[in-house]
C-alpha cells in the first residue's frame, strides 16, 4: 500500500439508542479495490454515506483523499464518485442528457463533456442507446452507466454500494471489468457486494457484522485465517455470530 | 481535468435538466396552458357575490292600479323574479318555507284609496335568510323597487318633479362588477397554486425517487441547487401572469388601470415569495403526501385571510393584525390597487418592500434548510 486514500478511525453512528457504526477503523490505498462486505443491516450503507459526506459520524474522525469528514464534506464531494444501492440516475432523461448533466455538476466544460460523454458512451459500447431514456434501458445497463457517471470527473475514489445487485452474470462480469480497468488508471474502488465470488475479485475485503469490522485482510489470508476454501464460507462462518436481524 | 472557473455552468446545466424534466412530464406542460385559461375563463362567472334571481311573491290585498304597478315595476327588475301573486299571505309564507320564495312582499287593503287620502298602512317585506347575503341584498333590492313605485305614484299625485336627493358613484370599478374585483384574486390564486405547489412537489419527487442523494454526493452549491428549483417555476409563473391578463382583457374586457411594470413587479416578487416558502416546505417534508398537506394548511390560510375572497378590514383586529406577516396579502393589495385604481409603484412602495423582504427570507430559509449533509 503507496498512498492512503481512506483512512477511518472510530468512526461512530448512533441512530438514538441504536449504533449502526459501531467504532470502525481501517485504511485503504490508492488504486485499491476494496470490497466491504457484511449482512444486510450490518450497518455498510450508513459506513459508505458518512465517507461520502452525506451522513456527519457520531463519533471518530477519518479522511477520504486528503480532507476531513466531519467538516470537509464538500470537498470530499469533488474528489469522489458514488453510486447508490438504489439506481438514482434521472429516468427521464436520455443516456446523453445524463452524463452530461453530471460531467456539467462536476464543471468538467462543454469540450471537456464533449470528449468524456463520447468516450464512455463508446466503452460502455452505448453510442446506439445515446437517446434512449435512461428509465427505459435495462437494469444492467443502468448500473453500467451510473458507475461511467459517478467516474465521469476521474474522481479519487468510487464508493459503489451493491452495484451488481439484480444484475444477470454476463453484465456482473463485464462491470466487473469495467472496475478493474477504472483501478488500473489508479482510482481507488470502495464496493459492497452480497456476491461472494465479487469478493474474490477484491484486493482487500473488510467484514462488517453488527456495525464492527470482524476481519479485513486479502481474500487469500482471509481464507487461510478461517481456514476456508471459499470466501463464502468466511462469511458465513463470521456472519452466522451475527445479532442484528435485517 | 475539474474547472472551477464557471460557476455559472453548474446553473445552467440544473436549469435545463430542470425544463426538460419539466417537458417530457406528460401532464406538467398541459397544466401550466391550461389552467390559468381555464380558470381566468370560468372561475369569473361562477365566483360572484352579484344576488341575482331574487323570488319574490306579491301578496295583494289591494288589487289596485298601484299595486298592479308594483307586480310590473318588480316584473320588470333585472334582479328580480315575480314568482307569486296572490292575495293569501300564508299561502306565500309556505313558499318562503319550502324555498321558492325568498322575499314576501304584503301590500295591504285600500293602499291606494288611503294613499289618496291619508297615510296608507304599511307595506310589509319579509325575507328569508338562511343565506344571509341574498336575503338582505335581495330585501335591499325589494325595497329600492317599492321605494321606486312610491316614488312614481306620488309624483303623478304631486305636480313638482321629484328630484334625486341623492347621487351614487363607485368609483374604480363603477358597474360595481364582482368579477373585476375577483380578477386579480384569481391571479394570485393561480401563483399560489402553480409556483406554490410545484418547486415542492419537484423536490419532494427527487427525493421519492432517490435522484436527490446523487445530487447530495456531488459538489453542487446548496444556492445553486436552489435556484435551479426557483428560477424554472419564477419563468412559468410570469408565463401564467402573461396569460391571465391577455385572458381577462380579451374575455372581459379588463385591462390594468395602472402600469403593466407594476403588475410584473409585484408578480415577480411574489411568485419568488412563494416559491421559496414551498422549497422551504419540500426541505422538511420526506413524501409528497406530506408536503401536500402541509401546503393545504398555508394555502387555506393564504386564500382565506389575505383579503383574497373577503376585506381584511372586516375582519376581527386580531386578524387583521396577522395578516400583516401574510405575504399574499401584499400581493392582493398592490394587485387590485394597480389593476382596478392604476396606482404607481410609488405609492405602493411598502407592499413592494415587504414582498421583497419576505422573498429574501424564504428563498435564504430554503437555502440553508436544504441538508446535503444529515
Amino acid at each position: 500500500m503507496n498512498e492512503t486514500v481512506i483512512s477511518v478511525k472510530e468512526l461512530t453512528k448512533r441512530f438514538g439508542a441504536f449504533t449502526a457504526v459501531d467504532s470502525i477503523s481501517f485504511e485503504v490505498g490508492r488504486g485499491e479495490i476494496f470490497g466491504f462486505l457484511g449482512a444486510n443491516g450490518a450497518g455498510k450503507t450508513t459506513a459508505m454515506r458518512m465517507l461520502c459526506g452525506l451522513s456527519y459520524p457520531t463519533s471518530g474522525s477519518g479522511t477520504v483523499a486528503g480532507f476531513d469528514i466531519m467538516r470537509e464534506g464538500e470537498q470530499i464531494k469533488r474528489h469522489i464518485g458514488y453510486m447508490s444501492q438504489r439506481f438514482s440516475l434521472y429516468n427521464d432523461l436520455t443516456v446523453w442528457e445524463n452524463i452530461c448533466l453530471f460531467a456539467g455538476i462536476y464543471r468538467l466544460t462543454k469540450r471537456e463533456t464533449q470528449e468524456r460523454a463520447t468516450e464512455l458512451l463508446k466503452t460502455l459500447d452505448f453510442a446506439s442507446e445515446r437517446d434512449t431514456l435512461v428509465g427505459a434501458l435495462p437494469l444492467g445497463w443502468k448500473q453500467k452507466l451510473s458507475f461511467a457517471i459517478a467516474t465521469i470527473h476521474h474522481p479519487e475514489v468510487v464508493f459503489l454500494d451493491e452495484p451488481t445487485g439484480g444484475v444477470d452474470p454476463i453484465t456482473r462480469r463485464q462491470f466487473w471489468e469495467l472496475i478493474y480497468k477504472t483501478a488500473e488508471s489508479g482510482t481507488t474502488i470502495f464496493v459492497t457486494t452480497h456476491y461472494m465470488d465479487e469478493a474474490e475479485y477484491c484486493s482487500r475485503v473488510s467484514i462488517m457484522v453488527d456495525g464492527k469490522v470482524c476481519a479485513l485482510d486479502t481474500p487469500a489470508r482471509l481464507k487461510q485465517q478461517f481456514s476456508a476454501d471459499s470466501m463464502d464460507e468466511v462469511f458465513r462462518t463470521l456472519a452466522r455470530g451475527a445479532k442484528r436481524g435485517e | 481535468m475539474t474547472n472551477s472557473n464557471r460557476p455559472m455552468r453548474t446553473f445552467m446545466v440544473l436549469f435545463q435538466k430542470e425544463f426538460l424534466q419539466i417537458r417530457r412530464n406528460s401532464f406538467l406542460p398541459r397544466l401550466i396552458i391550461a389552467f390559468p385559461i381555464l380558470v381566468m375563463l370560468i372561475m369569473p362567472l361562477i365566483m360572484t357575490m352579484d344576488v341575482r334571481n331574487v323570488n319574490v311573491a306579491l301578496v295583494d290585498l289591494d288589487r289596485s292600479t298601484a299595486s298592479r304597478r308594483m307586480a310590473s315595476h318588480i316584473e320588470a327588475s333585472e334582479y328580480l323574479t315575480l314568482v307569486q301573486n296572490t292575495a293569501e299571505y300564508p299561502l306565500a309564507m309556505k313558499a318562503l318555507e319550502q324555498g321558492d320564495v325568498d322575499v314576501i312582499v304584503q301590500i295591504p287593503d285600500n293602499f291606494e284609496h288611503d294613499m289618496a287620502v291619508s297615510v296608507p298602512k304599511r307595506i310589509s317585506i319579509t325575507a328569508n335568510a338562511v343565506n344571509a347575503t341574498k336575503g338582505s341584498m335581495g330585501m335591499q333590492y325589494v325595497i329600492q323597487t317599492v321605494a321606486h313605485t312610491l316614488t312614481e305614484l306620488y309624483g303623478e299625485r304631486t305636480p313638482a318633479v321629484v328630484s334625486e336627493l341623492i347621487t351614487v358613484e363607485n368609483r374604480y370599478n363603477p358597474t360595481l362588477n364582482y368579477r373585476h374585483y375577483m380578477i386579480p384574486a384569481l391571479m394570485i390564486i393561480l401563483f399560489i397554486l402553480i409556483c406554490g405547489f410545484l418547486p415542492a412537489l419537484s423536490i419532494v419527487g427527487e427525493k421519492e425517487s432517490g435522484t436527490i442523494e446523487q445530487i447530495n454526493v456531488t459538489p453542487v452549491p446548496r444556492l445553486t441547487f436552489i435556484l435551479s428549483k426557483l428560477v424554472p417555476y419564477w419563468i412559468i409563473g410570469i408565463f401564467v401572469v402573461t396569460v391571465a391578463m391577455v385572458v381577462a382583457w380579451l374575455v372581459y374586457g379588463l385591462t390594468p388601470a395602472g402600469s403593466i411594470g407594476a403588475i410584473y413587479l409585484g408578480a415577480a416578487l411574489f411568485i419568488l415569495t412563494i416559491s421559496g416558502f414551498s422549497l422551504t416546505i419540500a426541505n422538511f417534508s420526506e413524501t409528497m403526501q406530506q408536503t401536500m398537506f402541509v401546503m393545504f394548511f398555508f394555502i387555506m390560510t393564504f386564500m382565506l385571510m389575505s383579503g383574497l375572497l373577503t376585506p381584511i378590514d372586516s375582519m376581527p383586529l386580531w386578524a387583521q393584525r396577522f395578516t400583516l406577516i401574510l405575504p399574499p396579502r401584499y400581493m392582493v393589495e398592490i394587485l387590485r390597487s394597480v389593476y382596478l385604481k392604476g396606482t404607481a409603484i410609488g405609492e405602493l412602495w411598502t407592499s413592494y418592500c415587504a414582498l421583497t423582504i419576505s422573498a429574501v427570507i424564504f428563498n435564504t430559509l430554503a437555502a440553508v434548510t436544504y441538508k446535503k449533509q444529515a
